[in-house]
C-alpha cells in the first residue's frame, strides 16, 4: 500500500485519450458487439434439444464437412505455392516481377461476387478451361472440386503475404554459414530456412483457412449448392433465411461463430509467436 | 578505390554462389510461380474484360445505362461515402488511444477490432437482421401492443423508416464488414512510431489538435490512405452481407454486386460482366494505387533515414 502511494502519479502529456478510447468503445459497441450479441439472444429463444437438432441436421453436417475439408485442402494447396511465389518474388528476378508482386493481391481487391461469377464461367463446360478438362472426365462446376478453387483463389494472397516479409528479413549469414559447414541446397533449405519460415507458413494458412470457412460470394456460383452435395454452411443459413427461420439459420450462425473465435485467437497466438521468432532472428 | 572493391566483391560473388539455387531449379520455380498465377488470377482478370465486351460496345453501355444498373451504381458510392468515412474516424481514434497510450485490456480491444474480419459475411448481415428486423430486438419491441417509448415506434411508422430490406440496413453492414481496414494499418504504424514526436509538440506548447495536425497526421498520412484504399475496395465489393439485408429489390436496393447476381440469375451473362468489369476496374485501380502508396511510403522512409 505503502509502495503504491509513493509511486509518482503517470502524468499524460499526450490530450484525448477518454475520448478517443471511448468512441473507439462506443462505436464498437454499437456496430459490432451489440449486433453480435443478437446471435446469441436469438439462439436463447431456442430449447437445447431444438439446437442440437438443428445443428445436427444432415444437410448441416454435410456443409460441415464439406466446407471444412474444401478450407483445409485449399489452404494446403495455398501453403505449398503461396511459399514458391513468395520465393520467387523475393529472391529472383524476372520481367515483369513488379506487376506480379502487385497483381498477387487481386484476390483481395477484386469483389468476392466477380470472382464467383467468373470462376463459374471459366470452369462451366463450355468455358476456356472447363472445355479442356471435360474431355478429360473432370468436372468443375458444380462440384466439389469447384469449390476447392474458388477457395484457393480467395486463400493466395493470405500466405504470400505473411511469408513475404519474413523471407526478406532472414539473414543470409546463416545459409552462408550453413552451406560453409557442408549443407547442400537442399539440406539448407529444409534445416535452416523452413523451420525459420514455420511460424509465418502457420499464422498464412490459419488466415487462408479462417477466411475459407466463411466464404460465400465466390463459391455460391461455381457451387451450384446441391443440398448434402455442394452445399457450403453460409448457404445453409442463407436457406434458412430466406424461408425466415431465424432460429434455424441462428443456430447454425452460433456454431460457425465458435469456431470463428477459436480460429482467431490461435491466429493471434501464432502472430504472437511469429514475431517473437522474427525480432529473436532480427536480435 | 580499386583495391577495396575488390575486397568487397569477392565474397559477394562466393556468397551468389553458395546460396543461390542453380539456374534450372531457379527457372522451374519460376515458371512454377508464374503458372500458377496466370491460372488463377490473371486468367480470370482477362476473362472478365473479354466477355465484358463480347456482344460489343454497344451492349455494354447499354447494360451500364439500364436504370436499374445506375441505381446500382449510386447506391454502392452512397454505402462506400458512408462507411469510408466513419470508419476513417473509427480507426484514428482507436489507434490514438491504442498506440499513444497504456492501459489494461488493450490486446482485448486489439481482437474485438479484429472480430469482424473472421465473421462470415453472411453471418455479417444475419445480426443486422435478428437486431432490426421484423422478427428482431428492435422489431418486436416496436411491434408490441405496449410499447414503452410510443413516439419512436409512431415516428419510426410515420416517417416510414425501414433498416432491414433497405438502404440503411446495406449501409450499416457495408460499415460492419469494413470496421477494422483504417485501424489495422494505423494501429502497428503509430505504435512503431510511439508518442515522443507529440509530447514534444505538446510540451513546446501546442494544443492537442494542433499536435495531431501537424505532427501525428503527416506521419500516418501514407497508413491512413493505404487503410482508405482497401476499406473502399471492400466497401464497394461487398456481397455476402448486403445480400442478406438487402431484400434485392431491382432498382432499389441493389448494390453493384447484387445487380451482378440477378443478372447472372437471368443469363444475361454479357450483362453480369459488363456490370463486374466495373468492380473489375476498381481492383486494378486499388491495387495500382496500394502500390504507388508502399513506394510512397518507403521513400518517406528513405528520406527520414538519410536525414
Amino acid at each position: 500500500m505503502a509502495k503504491r502511494l509513493s509511486r509518482p502519479k503517470k502524468i499524460r502529456v499526450l490530450p484525448g485519450f477518454k475520448l478517443t478510447l471511448g468512441f473507439t468503445l462506443f462505436y464498437l459497441g454499437l456496430i459490432v458487439l451489440i449486433p453480435l450479441a443478437a446471435v446469441f439472444w436469438k439462439t436463447s429463444t431456442l430449447t437445447w434439444p431444438q439446437f442440437w437438432q438443428t445443428i445436427t441436421m444432415p444437410t448441416a453436417m454435410a456443409s460441415y464437412r464439406l466446407t471444412f475439408g474444401a478450407s483445409f485442402c485449399a489452404a494446403l494447396v495455398n501453403v505449398v505455392f503461396g511459399l514458391i511465389v513468395a520465393w520467387v518474388l523475393v529472391r529472383y528476378e524476372f520481367f515483369g516481377k513488379k506487376i506480379v508482386d502487385a497483381l498477387v493481391d487481386l484476390p483481395f481487391a477484386l469483389p468476392t461476387a466477380v470472382a464467383g461469377i467468373t470462376l463459374a464461367a471459366l470452369y462451366s463446360e463450355h468455358g476456356w478451361v472447363g472445355q479442356l478438362l471435360t474431355p478429360l472426365g473432370i468436372k468443375v462446376a458444380n462440384t466439389q472440386l469447384g469449390i476447392f478453387i474458388a477457395l484457393t483463389f480467395i486463400g493466395l494472397p493470405f500466405i504470400v503475404r505473411t511469408v513475404q516479409p519474413i523471407l526478406e528479413d532472414l539473414d543470409p549469414e546463416l545459409e552462408e554459414a550453413a552451406s560453409s559447414l557442408g549443407a547442400n541446397r537442399w539440406q539448407v533449405f529444409s534445416r535452416v530456412i523452413l523451420p525459420m519460415l514455420t511460424p509465418a507458413l502457420l499464422t498464412g494458412f490459419a488466415l487462408a483457412f479462417a477466411r475459407a470457412l466463411g466464404e460465400y460470394g465466390s463459391v455460391i456460383f461455381i457451387a451450384g449448392n446441391i443440398p448434402m452435395k455442394t452445399q457450403i454452411t453460409p448457404v445453409i443459413i442463407m436457406g434458412e433465411l430466406d424461408m425466415f427461420d431465424y432460429g434455424k439459420a441462428t443456430a447454425i450462425a452460433v456454431v460457425m461463430l465458435v469456431v470463428s473465435f477459436v480460429l482467431l485467437l490461435s491466429i493471434n497466438v501464432l502472430q504472437w509467436w511469429t514475431n517473437r521468432y522474427n525480432t529473436h532472428n532480427l536480435a | 578505390m580499386t583495391p577495396v572493391a575488390t575486397t568487397f566483391h569477392m565474397p559477394h560473388a562466393v556468397h551468389r554462389h553458395t546460396t543461390s539455387e542453380p539456374p534450372a531449379v531457379r527457372g522451374a520455380l519460376i515458371a512454377v510461380a508464374l503458372v500458377f498465377l496466370s491460372l488463377f488470377l490473371f486468367l480470370p482478370l482477362v476473362f472478365v474484360f473479354v466477355q465484358a465486351f463480347a456482344k460489343g460496345i454497344g451492349y455494354y453501355l447499354e447494360t451500364l445505362h439500364d436504370p436499374n444498373a445506375w441505381s446500382a451504381i449510386k447506391l454502392t458510392f452512397l454505402a462506400a461515402v458512408t462507411a469510408v468515412p466513419l470508419n476513417c474516424i473509427f480507426g484514428v481514434c482507436a489507434a490514438w488511444a491504442i498506440a499513444k497510450f497504456d492501459f489494461r485490456g488493450k490486446n482485448i480491444l486489439l481482437t474485438l477490432i479484429d472480430l469482424p474480419f473472421s465473421v462470415s459475411p453472411v453471418i455479417a448481415g444475419l445480426i443486422y437482421v435478428l437486431v432490426f428486423g421484423a422478427q428482431g430486438w428492435l422489431g418486436l419491441y416496436l411491434n408490441a401492443d405496449n410499447p414503452q417509448f410510443p413516439w419512436l415506434a409512431n415516428w419510426l411508422n410515420d416517417h416510414n423508416i425501414k433498416i432491414i430490406f433497405a438502404v440503411p440496413g446495406i449501409v450499416l453492414a457495408t460499415i460492419f464488414v469494413t470496421v477494422p481496414f483504417v485501424a489495422r494499418e494505423l494501429i502497428p504504424l503509430m505504435q512503431a512510431q510511439g508518442r515522443n514526436e507529440e509530447e514534444a509538440a505538446r510540451v513546446l506548447g501546442a494544443s492537442g489538435w494542433q499536435t495531431f495536425w501537424r505532427v501525428t497526421l503527416p506521419n500516418i498520412k501514407w497508413g491512413l490512405l493505404y487503410g482508405v484504399i482497401l476499406c473502399n475496395a471492400r466497401a464497394m465489393g461487398e456481397f455476402g452481407a448486403v445480400s442478406v439485408v438487402s431484400g434485392k429489390i431491382r432498382g432499389q436496393t441493389n448494390t453493384i454486386p447484387l445487380h451482378i447476381e440477378a443478372l447472372y440469375d437471368d443469363y444475361n451473362f454479357t450483362g453480369a460482366f459488363a456490370m463486374a468489369s466495373l468492380l473489375a476496374f476498381l481492383a486494378l485501380i486499388t491495387l495500382g494505387l496500394k502500390t504507388w502508396v508502399e513506394h510512397q511510403n518507403a521513400v518517406q522512409n528513405e528520406i527520414e533515414i538519410s536525414q
